[in-house]
């Protein structure tokens, strides 16, 4: 009873960061801030969701799910990172009034 | 539980119709790539979910199986998107 308890509130409360996420998904005005809220609050959403099924299974189930947890907090960031650069490199404009401390530029020559 | 599954499984799954939304006005490429990652992770957590509600185990191996696809397709989207070339 305890333990469906417990989980639950981790269920839910990784639902309301992925709501958070696609908030910020919708209304930031820029790639990379659309970025910064989405590769968070997903791998936060997905990381409680998982750790309460996994509470609710036996083991097999509970070290497959650690397993996906895993490979998606080690996946998450780096998608964000690569698509990132990607858009960059690729000379997508920041937001009005912001600027970069431009040490990645192909121009610079590093 | 079964009750708390199916609510977490339909409200992921109205989430995921907000992020259509930006994937088909996203103004530049990589708002659609960043939109459609998002969607792909969400999947993964419906599918662990319904692998639940079910009582169908081996569903969670298909989670495992399309975190590595969404993951490989983000990369693969993201290096074309910079470099114009495949490989």
């Amino acid at each position: 009873m305890l333990l469906n308890i417990i989980s639950s509130i981790l269920i839910f409360t990784g639902v309301f960061f992925f709501a958070v996420g696609v908030i910020g998904l919708l209304r930031l005005p820029d790639v990379y801030t659309r970025l910064h809220a989405t590769t968070k609050c997903d791998t936060l959403g997905a990381g409680l969701v998982l750790l309460g099924l996994a509470l609710q299974g036996n083991f097999v189930i509970g070290l497959k799910l650690v397993v996906i947890i895993i490979l998606l907090w080690i996946a998450n960031p780096t998608a964000g990172h690569v698509i990132a650069r990607a858009a960059y490199n690729s000379g997508i404009p920041l937001m009005k009034g912001s600027f970069a401390l431009d040490k990645t530029s192909k121009e610079k020559g590093s | 539980m079964p009750q708390v599954y199916m609510v977490a499984a339909i409200s992921l799954l109205v989430l995921t119709f907000l992020c259509l939304i930006r994937a088909a006005i996203g103004p530049s490429a990589a708002d659609r790539v960043a939109a459609i990652n998002v969607i792909g992770s969400k999947t993964m957590v419906i599918i662990s979910l319904v692998s639940f509600l079910f009582g169908q185990e081996f569903f969670l191996d298909v989670a495992l199986v399309y975190a590595l696809i969404a993951f490989l397709m983000t990369v693969g989207v993201a290096k074309y998107m910079e470099k114009g070339v495949l490989g």
